[in-house]
């Protein structure tokens, strides 16, 4: 296996599925001559050339909206948001187009668009640019959601999601461009919905995908100093979410947190937390503790930032909460 | 604005003669245009009898617009719309029986019944589709263009949308990225006056709407909506070019719609008043175009008789078609979310 930056992974990802498949292109800003405000699409102008990798104005409505149509009649469109919180404006697109072409057309027209980009705080970067925006996009039926938390899921998720006949969000986060993971030499994918247990675990099960499962693993080696094993799952897909994989663990394990970057009015970490009630209530020895962003846009300032996010301490509380241990 | 409409001169030689206009398809259009009007009207009724829900925007009275437009098209150019899609979706030679099913929210609608009055679809005649928020379907069109020119193909791409539409960003954004581009898009604002209850004069700072492409230093025009022909005649060269230089045009139709906003909304009220109505009812592009055909001998009053007649027949079908459809079964809820 070779160990590669999750930007790498990403890349490797877009450059293999544009290899196999002509009508797969890139766009966005500053995806090209610039090779990427993140620098995922490094090197992929000088490999595929102008007409397939695409540096777009500022104008993420124009573009998300040109790559509907263009994926209405066969082309594989990679949109990439500089960073969601500009994906926001595309949200008309995403929302009322994307998400609604095939169900209003009677299944006459599919859009197989990939749009993806950054989601969450990076540092210090204030209330307009560190946003999660999973829980907004999952409400909308006819999407497909991904957050990936490590290079191999990164690159087998984008390949599937590429591949994906819906329009499929796809977020990464700016912190994660440069950690590094092992990531397979042979061709792989990884096929949209399916979760992976990322540490096993008998105590508790921690839900948590994306920048949060990174904080999950820290706090689990923690809780291990202390004896506590905790399973940590991570649904890699946010929808369709893998709830079974959600229960069966939590079946064994008899207790459940969800630790999740974004704010904690109408979540994902909800929705997990509603399928476990209605699911595996009987199995549940104590309520289910949720570990969220604070309930404010993000401050500037630093000290109040990292009060605002979920940290390893906030996540082993919350694990010694459930398990009566505190 | 009222001054711009050109009256129909009865000139000596036709004013298709430059066109390459076969009577046949002459006669076709304005059999087209007669078409959807009746459909409209009938619409109109069975909305009143409580067959058609939601909301539903007639076309009356801009009939010369969609048709004269898409007759100039080829079948493997794209067409998109707006909710006011009915009379589109018929010039683009979809099936009367399919589109009143559509309306009547049955199974053997264009889109199944899951669409609507503003959703009509086909796949098959590239209609790609009525959406309802306004403005938010431009940008697709430069997408199917875009498409035509990744691919090397010379289809063009027509996109309708009414005056307020071109208030909204995202359609600032795709005129940019289409003249940015190149692309093989035309973008037909079908300025009727009003959006809703809001006259252009109180909601643009331009009144002359094709004039906003001149920021993107696009191909632009506005053309007399209420005359078919000239319809034609430009929608023919801006597609001749979009073909030829892969470049866009912004086309202003200017004209008017007879009936209220939707079927919600009366024909005139707190917005405009009967005598307005009225007047911009002599510009009526149907008893105009049948005058120059039957004055040039194209038509006959006796072939328009004929005419009404199977119009009126397709109409009466298609209602019949619509009530004795099956609606979409129970299970049909949740197919084609995703694929
Ligand atoms: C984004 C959005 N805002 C408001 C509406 C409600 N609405 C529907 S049609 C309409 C007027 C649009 O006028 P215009 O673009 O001129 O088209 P016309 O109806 O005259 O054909 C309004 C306000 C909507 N559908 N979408
Ligand atoms: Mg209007």
């Amino acid at each position: 296996m070779a160990i590669i930056q999750f930007r790498e992974a990403l890349n490797q990802a877009m450059c293999e599925e544009m290899d196999r498949d002509p009508n797969v292109f890139l766009m966005g800003e500053e995806v090209a001559q610039y090779q990427g405000a993140y620098k995922v699409s490094q090197g992929m102008l000088q490999r595929f050339g102008e007409k397939r990798v695409i540096d777009t104005p500022i104008t993420e409505a124009g573009f998300a909206g040109l790559g509907i149509g263009a994926a209405m009649v066969g082309l594989r469109p990679i949109i990439e948001m500089m960073t969601w919180n500009f994906g926001i404006l595309a949200f008309d697109q995403i929302f009322n187009n994307a998400a609604k072409i095939r169900y209003m057309s009677g299944g006459q027209f599919k859009v197989p668009m990939v749009v993806r980009g950054p989601s969450g705080a990076a540092h210090a970067l204030g209330a307009q640019h560190s946003q999660s925006i999973e829980s907004m996009v999952a409400h909308v039926p006819g999407l497909i959601v991904i957050a990936p938390s490590t290079p191999a899921d990164g690159k087998g998720l984008l390949k599937s999601a590429i591949r994906d006949d819906n329009t499929v969000i796809f977020m990464e986060s700016e912190m994660m461009y440069g950690q590094k993971g092992e990531v397979p030499e042979e061709e792989y994918v990884i096929p949209i919905g399916v979760g992976d247990i990322k540490r096993i675990g008998k105590d508790v099960t921690i839900v948590a995908w994306s920048k949060m499962l990174h904080v999950v693993l820290t706090a689990a080696d923690e809780l291990m100093k202390e004896g506590i094993e905790a399973e940590v799952i991570d649904p890699r897909t946010i929808r369709p979410l893998d709830e079974g994989l959600i229960l069966s663990s939590v079946k064994k394990t008899n207790h459940c947190v969800v630790v999740e970057e974004a704010w904690p009015f109408a979540s994902v970490g909800k929705e997990v937390a509603h399928r476990v009630y209605s699911k595996a209530f009987d199995y549940l020895d104590a309520p289910i503790e949720h570990v969220n962003g604070e309930d404010v846009p993000m401050p500037y300032a630093t000290n109040l930032e990292k009060l605002m996010l979920p940290n390893v301490s906030k996540v082993v509380a919350a694990v010694k909460k459930s398990l009566n241990r505190l | 604005m009222a001054e711009t409409r050109t009256v129909v001169k009865q000139a000596k030689k036709p004013r298709w003669a430059n066109l390459d206009l076969s009577n046949a398809k002459l006669i076709d259009m304005y059999r087209q245009m007669l078409l959807i009007r009746r459909f409209e009207e009938r619409a109109a009724q069975e909305y009143g009898k409580s067959k058609i829900g939601g909301f539903c925007h007639l076309y009356i009275g801009q009939e010369a617009v969609g048709v004269g437009a898409i007759a100039a098209l080829r079948k493997d150019d794209y067409i998109f719309s707006s909710y006011r899609d009915h009379g589109h979706a018929l010039a683009a030679g979809m099936d009367p029986n399919g589109i009143m099913a559509e309306l009547f929210g049955k199974f053997t609608g264009c889109s199944k019944g899951m669409g609507g009055s503003m959703h009509m679809f086909d796949a098959s005649k590239n209609f790609m589709g009525g959406y309802g928020i306004v403005g938010g379907h431009v940008p697709l069109a430069s997408g199917t263009a875009f498409a035509s020119k990744y691919t090397g193909k010379d289809s063009v791409t027509i996109c309708f949308f009414g005056e307020a539409a071109a208030n909204q960003g995202v359609f600032h954004e795709t005129l940019n990225l289409a003249a940015l581009w190149k692309l093989p898009v035309i973008f037909i604002c079908e300025n009727n006056r009003y959006g809703m209850g809001t006259a252009v004069e109180r909601a643009s700072a331009v009144w002359d709407i094709y004039q906003k492409a001149s920021a993107y230093d696009m191909d632009r025009l506005a053309v007399d909506g209420m005359d078919v022909l000239e319809m034609y005649r430009v929608i023919k060269r801006a597609a001749d070019r979009a073909r030829k230089n892969s470049s866009p045009t912004m086309i202003e139709a200017r004209t008017y719609r007879f009936r209220g906003h939707s079927m919600s909304d009366p024909i005139h009220g707190h917005y405009r008043t009967k005598e307005e109505v009225e007047e911009q009812k002599k510009s009526d592009p149907i008893p105009g175009f049948a005058a120059e055909l039957l004055a040039a001998g194209v038509l006959t009053q006796a072939m328009i008789d004929q005419m009404e007649l199977e119009i009126k027949n397709i109409v009466n079908e298609a209602v019949d078609f619509a009530d004795h459809s099956p609606e979409p079964p129970a299970e049909f809820l949740f197919e084609n979310v995703y694929v």
